[in-house]
């Protein structure tokens, strides 16, 4: 209790000359303390820094072997190289419509689910439906992908099974390898493994409402699907809000996993090249880490951009994007 | 709520009915696989396998848990994420219990030096070089270095340390407890709910991750389940438009009965197990857990 006290009252009374004196002492006698974060600062500097230091590469011709600093500088060659290059527009513009239908349909998807989990009363039907809907999303994607490719399968995929029942196809479709398909099977694939997680954050936020507001307005006479819209929708913008400036804050990030995964086919690459696939595969594959690193770069600073601008905009609009 | 309007009614019927195909569609290809691992190989490529194996066996997970490199994976994979998920979680919460400190001299520094972090990173290729430039390729501590402290959950784990009472703490403190004293013996007993929750989540990552195991390990005896399972269902891929043999397929036509499909099913079984058996008793928690998580944002 003394030592406490005893602390307490130096602190603030210290003359500025001396205060900085004490600073060594004072970091010295908390050496316990410090040394609960000085190590895992350490991991934070050498696994987030380094890296960060490591985009020099993008400017320069980096050779294996040698340090992040000691290639040849070549200025903005391998930016110049990416933007003239014919894959650009390609890579460019699936991902920008991968990740305009991913927000398009991903983002309010769940959303309507937590509105219409909300108007369940049947509490063991509400829970089995909840149980079951975020299972998909504690599976790895080489689960999901392999749990696709089987639905989809030519041979006995119950897709094709169920289309030629009811005759809808002559003749199985080979769906993971045609190139009209995949976004539409990347999307619904999606939707179909983070709906039921990205539910729970609404739901909490709708459970949130005073219970009486409701009351008030049906006895006003609204109806449901009123209530849902005058009262549940505003009072869960905030947290939409919040949400949106994040995603948009990503709108680069068309995906990853996913699409490695379900775009294993060759022939979909000139619908499933986004900009993190193309820098695993010119940079991993291909060995070209300066170029790669150049591309990745690019995308990070986009991508800034674009989370200033909504975050911007969100905030002109007092907190809400509309 | 007594005169509910008939648009009332079926508005409500539908919901019922989408949710309930919502709930059918999520469960059913996850039904039919499990089916189809049960079921035999031959026989399921006829077709028709539904919810329900039709020609029972249990021959190709006898294949699964013969082949050593499916064990081995699955070792792996448990190691990796015993011990990822241990470490991760006792180094962050120490990490998190020194940022919850008020008196931490250069406390604002080190926030700012964490929050960054979440904001820019270096990418894929820079971080593939340090780890190489550092000898951790081809090792299993690059499952478990790179994510020993995890910054987000460090937040997660300092605002909860935060808002615990004063008084244990300070009682310990009179009794002559350390810093370190008082995290292990006061902290952590009272931190259940939040260590259990971020335990799941840094679990639930280990065990499903697969691409950087792809790139940064090359023997492919020190693989993890989720990346072998994804060689075999690869080369599915290509065999079924007329590609290369691969080495799956060669051991696989060792058992006739066996085909590459259900042997794939039976190995996804295997690699969604312990999520599965897990799932249940923490999903009170994690609901809990994300909501922690988002009121930061």
């Amino acid at each position: 209790m003394s030592q406490l006290s005893v602390e307490k009252s130096m602190q603030p009374s210290l003359p500025q000359t001396q205060k900085k004196k004490s600073g060594l002492m004072r970091f010295l006698k908390q050496w316990d303390l410090q040394l609960m974060v000085i190590p895992a600062l350490a991991l934070v500097f050498v696994f987030s820094y380094i890296p960060m230091y490591g985009i020099l590469i993008s400017f320069q011709d980096y050779k294996i072997g040698s340090s992040f600093t000691s290639s040849p500088w070549v200025g903005f060659k391998h930016f110049n190289y990416f933007f003239n290059s014919p894959e650009f527009g390609v890579v460019m513009r699936n991902t920008i419509v991968i990740s305009f239908l991913k927000f398009l349909i991903g983002f309010p998807a769940p959303i309507i689910l937590a509105l219409m989990l909300n108007e369940v009363r049947n509490m063991a039907f509400k829970r089995t439906v909840q149980t079951v809907t975020y299972l998909p999303y504690f599976m790895s994607w080489v689960i999901v992908g392999g749990l696709v490719s089987s639905l989809l399968s030519v041979d006995s995929g119950a897709i094709n099974m169920l289309l030629e029942r009811f005759n809808l196809i002559s003749q199985p479709i080979n769906f993971l390898s045609l190139p009209e398909y995949f976004w539409g099977i990347l999307i619904t694939t999606n939707v179909w493994k983070e709906i039921g997680f990205g539910s729970i954050v609404y739901l909490a936020a709708i459970a949130g409402v005073d219970p009486h507001t409701y009351e008030a307005a049906s006895i006003d006479g609204a109806s449901r699907f009123k209530q849902i819209y005058l009262i549940t929708l505003p009072s869960i913008m905030p947290v939409v809000t919040i949400f949106m400036i994040l995603a948009i804050g990503n709108l680069l990030s068309a995906g990853f996993e996913d699409i490695l995964i379900l775009a294993a086919d060759k022939s979909l690459r000139d619908v499933s090249d986004v900009i993190d696939t193309y820098v695993v595969r010119v940079g991993i594959e291909n060995y070209r880490y300066s170029f790669a690193t150049a591309v990745g770069l690019f995308k990070a600073v986009v991508s800034v951009g674009l989370l200033t601008l909504a975050n911007l905009i969100a905030r002109r609009s007092g907190n809400s994007l509309w | 709520m007594a005169r509910e309007s008939f648009g009332d009614r079926l508005m409500v019927i539908i919901i019922y009915v989408f949710l309930s195909l919502l709930a059918i569609t999520t469960l059913y290809p996850f039904l039919n696989a499990l089916a189809i691992s049960f079921n035999e190989g031959m026989d399921t490529s006829r077709g028709g396998i539904t919810l329900w194996p039709r020609v029972f066996t249990l021959e190709n997970y006898g294949v699964v848990f013969k082949d050593e490199r499916l064990i081995n994976g699955f070792v792996i994979s448990v190691l990796r994420t015993v011990v990822g998920t241990i470490g991760s979680i006792l180094c962050t919460a120490i990490f998190a219990y020194g940022m919850s400190k008020r008196e931490l001299i250069g406390r604002k520094y080190y926030m700012i030096m964490c929050i960054i972090t979440l904001y820019f990173s270096g990418g894929l290729i820079p971080s593939f070089l340090l780890i190489r430039n550092l000898g951790l390729m081809n090792s299993f501590w690059v499952f478990i270095i790179p994510s020993l402290v995890g910054v987000w959950n460090m937040i997660i784990f300092r605002t909860f340390f935060q808002g615990l009472p004063a008084g244990p703490e300070e009682s310990a403190r009179i009794d002559g407890c350390g810093n370190w004293g008082t995290f292990f013996r006061i902290v952590i007993p009272l931190s259940g709910p939040v260590i259990a929750t971020l335990s799941l989540f840094t679990a639930v990552t280990h065990w499903n991750e697969w691409f950087l195991a792809g790139i940064y390990i090359s023997d492919v005896e020190k693989y993890p389940i989720q990346t072998i399972l994804r060689q075999i269902l690869l080369s599915n891929i290509v065999t079924d438009q007329g590609g290369l043999d691969s080495s799956a397929l060669a051991h696989m036509a060792k058992v006739r009965t066996i085909t590459s499909k259900s042997l794939s099913m039976a190995t996804m079984m295997v690699a969604t197990l312990p999520i599965i058996t897990v799932y249940p008793f923490v999903q009170k928690h994690f609901v809990k857990g994300v909501l922690v998580g988002s009121l930061k944002e």
